[in-house]
């Protein structure tokens, strides 16, 4: 129990990604707060590569790390933009009114 | 060792608290305040794993960009938050339910994890002895040599995010007035002076 190994870090990230999907489930009627649970969920994974990188000694997994972050980010920039404009143009971002689609 | 164990649990037991309140809190800055947390303690326990350079970029592009988006907007928009908050005990059973078995599901997967002997040599890229070279370093020399395209399509990608980000949310606004400096340069004492003869004593 006392020395830290690859099992801890692969539970703590499996306890960020079981958060996430809970926080989806959680306020399903609100944009915002589903996206954050998105990052959650990008930063579970990037844990869980980091962790496997630094335990095998193989670089390729920070290197991955990487992209996930730069992915993460253009996600969360296009995500608020379509959030901004859809709010400009109706007024509201409730899950359930967004149906235009009738997706 | 000790103190590397109890700073592991820490930084582990403030990651998932501040994760809980980012999707329990009411007040949706909270949640963005509570991400922020989040993140720099998962900096931290990339610290404690020895990679240093995905921790500060983390802090950086995650705090300094991210989060503050994610502040910008929650404040920008005038929402009534109470009302998107209706419902939230009504999923709550369904959702605890599903959450609950999928982190049974994959703690009993990955909690007992153990690595074989033989998957350290198998690494493609194995990180040199401490000393040799910095993390920074290591990174750098794989990303520029071995995963250029990749590193490329990443810059693609964040082009591409910004572009659709200032074309979605650009708009053209008429009626606003705007200084135009060529019309003011090409204006000409003609088209604005007129000179009268004025009579005396009967004004222009």
């Amino acid at each position: 129990m006392m020395e830290i190994g690859l099992g801890h870090y692969l539970t703590l990230s499996a306890i960020l990604l079981t958060l996430g999907i809970f926080g989806i489930f959680l306020n399903r009627k609100n944009v915002i707060v589903i996206l954050m649970s998105i990052e959650l969920i990008l930063l579970s994974v990037n844990i869980n590569l980091v962790a496997f990188s630094a335990f095998l000694n193989d670089l390729v997994g920070q290197v991955f790390a990487l992209f996930i972050l730069t992915v993460a980010a253009g996600e969360a920039a296009i995500g608020l933009a379509i959030l901004v404009v859809y709010f400009r143009n109706r007024g509201t971002i409730a899950v359930e009114d967004i149906h235009h689609m009738k997706g | 060792m000790i103190i590397a164990t109890l700073a592991f649990y820490l930084f582990a037991a403030l990651t998932v608290a501040s994760a809980f309140m980012v999707i329990a809190s009411k007040n949706p800055v909270h949640s963005v305040l509570f991400l922020i947390l989040a993140f720099f303690n998962s900096a931290a326990l990339f610290l404690l794993l020895g990679a240093e350079f995905i921790a500060m970029i983390l802090v950086v592009v995650y705090v300094g960009a991210v989060a503050v988006l994610f502040l910008f907007v929650v404040m920008m928009l005038d929402i009534n938050f109470a009302e998107l908050r209706q419902g939230f005990l009504q999923y709550l059973p369904i959702g605890a339910l599903i959450g609950f078995i999928l982190l049974v599901e994959l703690i009993l997967v990955v909690g007992g994890w153990q690595l074989s002997p033989d998957a350290l040599q198998i690494g493609t890229a194995p990180t040199a002895n401490m000393g040799d070279l910095t993390n920074t370093e290591q990174i750098g020399g794989l990303l520029y040599t071995q995963y250029v395209y990749l590193f490329q399509a990443a810059g693609m990608i964040l082009l591409v995010s910004m572009i659709g980000a200032i074309v979605l949310t650009h708009r053209q606004r008429p009626g606003v007035k705007k200084q135009v400096i060529a019309d003011q340069v090409y204006r000409r004492p003609e088209d604005s002076m007129q000179v009268r003869k004025v009579e005396p004593g009967q004004g222009v």
